[in-house]
């Protein structure tokens, strides 16, 4: 990759100076120079009003020692100053990866006084914490987030970054990639360091999970991969576990904010966050009518569960889109998935296949869900969930009666 | 407005069992498997077409795939497309993401002026969603992905996102790149006559010779990940039938959950 001025379109404006988060452009005889330090982050070719500075790509491979790179990076993801679940997943894994590598983890928090955030991502495996914060990374933007994480490694180099496959991780991981030109796989449900060449072997469903697939980045860096929630595994936190704050610039220029957020609308509880759902309780063609999520939502509501639903109730109007789990709707992969009145089309199954137990409840002994279920029950949905939710809220009494009481008068579980 | 929609052919699911892989180049052999547009590109088709309906304009279908994905943008254009683009080249096989979203954005920079570009959020194959967001940064453009409902006021998008957490809406001025979700809209179903005209309109092909790119860029060799390992895993559990009365298999099965430490 190369970096060149048109010095005919240059105007000396000093722009590129300012925008630069390295220090690397300066302004002689009215011409911007580049300095030997530029790590092609394309601050300068963002903000340049002539079009004076071209970053030509070239090969794709990089030039530089790829032994420079070092370390496990994770992308701190948070929402209004809370972290996302899957950040505390990545670190557990993140841990697992560079102690094999027996090299430093780091999380990368790109926020608005998010400081407060670091003690938990030290706590839960992180070594260090690049601390990027300003203003305008209070709400995540594609540009301005995709502008600091391509800073912070082109400047400190990691060999591995991980980013959570939340609506976020996917958005802004591609922009990355592609700006800093490197390999980046997605979804993935399994990685390790490969004996010998200490790469990332990165492990992913396509097809919907009916093809698994190996892929590594053997001369790109950093090798990077957005990682499916719920898999990985977060460690205990120990709130004793203290490290490195480095506080990064953040130089976002007015050009990587070119996307306004006008509003956020929290979904209802019920829909919301499917693909982090402990339990999902879903409901399908035969529940009959709308109405028919009545038993469903009865029995969420006594197991705390999410709410679901199969292409075939959306598409009858039942529930909105984002209520629906399949191939065109949500992949998910929670402890326990409950299927009622699904027939299990294989569109379904893509979605739930990676379920720790699935539960199918279905009237036709020959419906393909069984073929998927750990337990099934043939039989009539309006009868059978009743009575399991008659049950689990005698067994969820009995619980709370059994466990010791905090100051709140709430039931807590040791 | 001029629109440009990316579109793939992907094989169709209902036939996945009969997908097989490249052992040795491990990519996947395509051959003989029915194929369908992608889901999620249909949206973005019909959605391109109710704009130009609005406001006026030209909708481009642009896919990469080999010479039969020419079948694709015909049902694209039997829907409402103006025009159709295929690039098909030897040396585009094997492309990974970062190579796709790169011969992709080639192209539109050919095509020439445009002021939207609209993906579906995912293929349904490869399932990455990384080739919207790559189309975009190597253009230099905003973009905007997993969008249920968008609205064009002059030279201003604004569009609603779907998260995790609810709905996000956005705003960002034109030219910029859309990727939709199921539920935007509800793609037409081609009539007779539409399809007869789709036949008849001219689907122009362009290979790496048409495009300016690097040709080192391209392909298996311009692609940073390798895929190294195919297999497809089996998801068939020997489950339980748990037989009787509702109230005992309630029981039963709760029981069982329990056991588990699910509940």
């Amino acid at each position: 990759m190369t970096i060149k001025i048109i010095d005919e379109k240059c105007s000396g404006c000093k722009k590129c100076t300012i925008a630069c988060p390295f220090g690397q452009v300066k302004v002689v005889e009215k011409k911007a120079r580049i300095g030997q330090g530029c790590t092609l982050c394309g601050a300068c070719e963002d903000i340049c009003p002539n079009g004076a500075i071209v970053i030509d790509h070239g090969v794709a491979k990089h030039t530089r020692d790829i032994g420079e790179y070092s370390g496990v990076f994770v992308f701190a993801e948070q929402h209004e100053q809370n972290l996302k679940e899957c950040v505390l997943e990545l670190l557990g894994e993140g841990r697992r990866l560079a102690d094999k590598l027996g090299q430093e983890l780091a999380a990368v928090l790109a926020s608005s006084n998010g400081e407060s955030l670091c003690k938990l991502l030290f706590a839960h495996g992180a070594d260090k914490v690049y601390l990027i914060d300003d203003k305008s990374l209070e709400h995540y933007q594609t540009e301005a987030y995709a502008t600091v994480m391509s800073a912070v490694i082109a400047k400190f180099r990691p060999s591995i970054v991980l980013y959570g496959a939340t609506t976020t991780g996917r958005d802004l991981a591609p922009r990355v990639a592609t700006r800093i030109q490197t390999g980046l796989t997605a979804d993935c449900t399994n990685l390790d360091i490969e004996e010998g060449s200490g790469l990332l072997l990165q492990t992913r469903p396509a097809f919907g999970g009916n093809i698994m697939a190996t892929i590594k980045c053997p001369e790109h860096r950093p090798q990077m991969a957005t990682v499916r929630p719920k898999v990985m595994i977060k460690l205990a936190p120990d709130p004793s576990r203290i490290g490195e704050i480095v506080r990064v610039e953040a130089k976002i220029s007015p050009k990587s904010l070119r996307t306004t957020i006008i509003d956020i609308i929290k979904g209802t509880s019920q829909s919301l966050n499917l693909e982090e759902a402990e339990i999902i309780v879903s409901g399908g063609r035969g529940l009959g009518k709308a109405e028919g999520f009545k038993v469903i939502e009865e029995m969420a509501e006594v197991l705390g569960a999410a709410v679901g639903a199969s292409r075939a109730a959306v598409d009858a109007g039942w529930k909105p889109h984002s209520y629906q789990i399949g191939q065109t709707g949500k992949t998910v992969s929670p402890k326990l998935y409950i299927a009622c009145g699904i027939s299990g089309a294989i569109q379904h199954l893509v979605g739930v296949q990676t379920s720790n137990i699935i539960v199918a409840i279905n009237k036709d002994p020959e419906a393909s869900i069984f073929k998927v279920a750990s337990y099934g029950i043939v039989g009539d949905l309006f009868e059978v969930v009743p009575a399991l939710t008659k049950e689990l809220k005698l067994v969820k009494t009995s619980a709370c009666a059994s466990l010791p009481v905090n100051s709140k008068g709430n039931a807590r579980k040791e | 407005m001029k629109i440009i929609v990316c579109i793939k052919q992907v094989p169709d699911i209902a036939e996945t069992n009969r997908v097989k892989t490249d052992p040795y180049r491990g990519t996947l052999i395509r051959e003989g498997i029915p194929s369908i547009v992608n889901p999620f590109d249909e949206y973005a088709v019909e959605e391109s077409i109710r704009i130009r309906e609005r406001y006026g304009g030209k909708v481009t279908v642009l896919s990469m795939g080999p010479p039969q994905a020419s079948d694709a943008l015909i049902k694209c254009l039997s829907m409402g497309a103006d025009a159709a683009i295929l690039l098909t080249d030897k040396a585009f096989a094997g492309s990974d993401t970062l190579a796709t979203a790169y011969i992709l954005a080639a192209a539109i920079r050919k095509i020439g002026e445009f002021d939207l570009v609209l993906c579906g959020q995912q293929a349904i194959d490869g399932d990455t969603g990384q080739v919207g967001p790559g189309i975009a940064e190597n253009l230099h453009i905003p973009q905007i992905t997993y969008v249920n409902s968008l609205e064009i006021e002059g030279r201003k998008l604004r569009a609603q996102r779907e998260i995790e957490a609810g709905y996000e809406t956005v705003e960002c001025k034109l030219p910029a790149l859309v990727t939709v979700i199921k539920g935007i809209n509800e793609p037409r179903i081609p009539t007779f006559s539409s399809i007869s005209e789709a036949l008849e309109k001219e689907i122009l092909t362009w290979t790496s010779r048409d495009l300016e790119v690097n040709l080192e860029r391209l392909g298996l060799d311009g692609s940073p990940t390798k895929v190294i390992r195919v297999w497809a895993p089996s998801h068939e559990v020997t489950g339980r039938i748990l037989k009787g009365e509702p109230e005992e298999v309630a029981h039963e099965l709760v029981g069982l959950l329990e056991g588990e430490g699910i509940i």
